[in-house]
């Protein structure tokens, strides 16, 4: 059922108010949900129990420090204690599927609450506006209302927010949550327009039935049809910069190695890496042969090899959320080089991350009439 | 480029085209020495990393062979890999990397002459591509 839940002055106190009402009411018996730190420079994914918590709630804030997919695996992925609602973003909730999909999140027990992203910022940028006394939230949900998704002035969004075509939870081949709330292009103050999949819990919740306003609708067409441009734009460019193989070993020559990239990958979820086994404790010796081969050696080795690698395991179940980027100490555009391999690897086997978590990961499964040899 | 020998790694699987190019050297056939063959229970054991790896190292060709489809020992090893080979070719071929020098053939295991005629049309398409440009690179 679509409609409008009453508001309790503000986009975020009516969710606040929700959540809590879904976790008294015992609809859920936890929630995952973006919860401020004390200090409030920091929104961090929390599992709350006490409804109490929710006072601290900021499920607009406009960060994303983890990728609370993979916090949703923390919880399920060996049993979880009960029903948990999942306050999430569209590209964590995407994650949240690929990850089902690899069994490193379970969905029995999971009722997905998504919201509109408005764009995030950098965990950095999101602290300094909480030092500096700012208040990103209210200016989006200023803005939201007439479709306009920007930054505060001075601030950039993630540089991945920037190119996301999907910011709205069960929009442009997105799983549908199981309730959606919405912020772009609804005007009015005193309702939450809602879309909920149980119509007896929309019911309980007081939900009046409503068509979606034409606003609304125009509004996500056109963010998305700005963001689909500004994506093709941006991987346009990463795709004429990146046209051999020198131009690819000047993309990643600034690459400290940390493997920053991998570990905060969502998507990324092998225990055990094969980066980090011995095989790649290679003997002394071997340097020394293949400097004697090639003339030198870069150390450490395998710096194309990593990230090529990982092109080729996880490429295909990219999400887009930017997390790599976010945490490459040198600022190597990661998350658009992953999304332009990913999005072309995902086209060519008409694969959408984050569809449907009966969808089949592209690796782990095949047709027999599909493709034939290749090469000449 | 007259001087320029390719060389090429070969991921044969176990039971068809690692058996074929045995059979292709107990007949005597001749084809030519630009590949090194590396052996696989399946061609489903190829992990992508295997080809990056090949491919990054300067290797001018990589050749990988299983059973014909619906031969595989192991039922479907060489359907997975040949997902995981479009996804290599797709991948390369974003990053400027040559797909052209990355081959997938069925050679059954009875195939001596077709995995001997394999090499030799393969190592004659990789002389006009020319050397890897990944050869001297020590920077990767």
């Amino acid at each position: 059922m679509q409609g409008w839940l009453k508001g309790h002055g503000g986009a975020d106190e009516t969710i606040r108010h929700l959540l809590g009402k879904l976790l008294t009411d015992g609809v859920v018996d936890g929630l995952l949900v973006p919860l401020r730190t004390l200090d409030g420079r920091n929104v961090v994914p929390t599992l709350v129990r006490d409804a109490a918590l929710l006072e601290r709630a900021a499920p607009l804030a406009p960060v994303l420090p983890v990728n609370a997919g993979t916090m949703l695996g923390r919880i399920t992925a060996s049993g979880a204690l009960g029903r948990v609602g999942a306050v999430m973003r569209n590209c964590e909730l995407r994650t949240a599927v690929e990850l089902s999909k690899v069994k490193q999140v379970v969905l029995d027990n999971v009722l997905f609450i998504g919201v509109d992203c408005l764009g995030t910022y950098r965990v950095e940028d999101y602290a300094r506006m909480a030092e500096e006394e700012l208040d990103p939230v209210t200016a989006a949900l200023a803005a939201a209302p007439e479709g306009r998704v920007e930054p505060l002035d001075g601030f950039t969004f993630r540089p991945a927010c920037t190119i996301c075509e999907r910011p709205i939870p069960g929009v442009g081949d997105s799983f549908a949550p199981y309730i959606a709330l919405g912020l772009l292009g609804v005007e009015d103050a005193e309702r939450l327009w809602v879309s909920v999949q149980d119509d007896a819990l929309a019911e309980t919740l007081g939900v009046e039935p409503g068509e979606e306003p034409e606003a609304r609708a125009a509004a996500v067409r056109a963010l998305v049809a700005a963001r689909t441009a500004e994506r093709d734009r941006r991987l346009a460019e990463f795709t004429e910069r990146v046209h051999d193989p020198l131009a690819l070993l000047v993309e990643f020559s600034t690459c400290i190695r940390c493997q920053n990239c991998m570990v905060t990958c969502p998507i990324c979820y092998c225990k055990e890496c094969i980066f980090r086994t011995e095989i790649f404790d290679h003997s002394s010796p071997r340097y020394w042969d293949w400097a004697e081969r090639k003339g030198g050696v870069r150390l450490p080795s395998d710096t194309l090899l990593f990230h090529v690698t990982r092109m080729l395991h996880m490429a295909h179940a990219c999400v887009g959320c930017g997390m790599c980027s976010d945490s490459c100490p040198v600022g190597i555009p990661v998350a658009d080089i992953f999304r332009a391999v990913g999005r072309r690897v995902q086209e060519s086997f008409g694969y959408v991350p984050g569809r449907d978590p009966a969808e089949e990961m592209i690796i782990a499964t095949f047709r027999e009439d599909e493709l034939g040899e290749m090469g000449r | 480029m007259t001087d320029f020998e390719p060389r090429i790694v070969a991921f044969l699987c176990n039971w068809c085209a690692s058996t074929a190019a045995d059979l292709a050297g107990t007949s005597r056939m001749q084809y030519p020495p630009n590949v090194r063959v590396i052996r696989l229970m399946c061609s489903g054991q190829l992990d992508p990393i295997y080809v990056a790896k090949a491919v990054l190292e300067g290797a001018d060709g990589v050749l990988i062979g299983g059973c014909h489809p619906g031969d595989c020992h192991y039922q479907s090893g060489n359907f997975k890999a040949r997902r995981r080979v479009a996804i290599l070719h797709q991948v390369l071929g974003q990053l400027g990397l040559e797909p052209e020098r990355v081959w997938l053939r069925w050679i059954s295991a009875s195939e001596g002459q077709y995995f001997a005629d394999t090499v030799t049309e393969m190592v004659a398409v990789i002389r006009e591509l020319g050397p890897s440009p990944l050869r001297g690179q020590w920077s990767i």
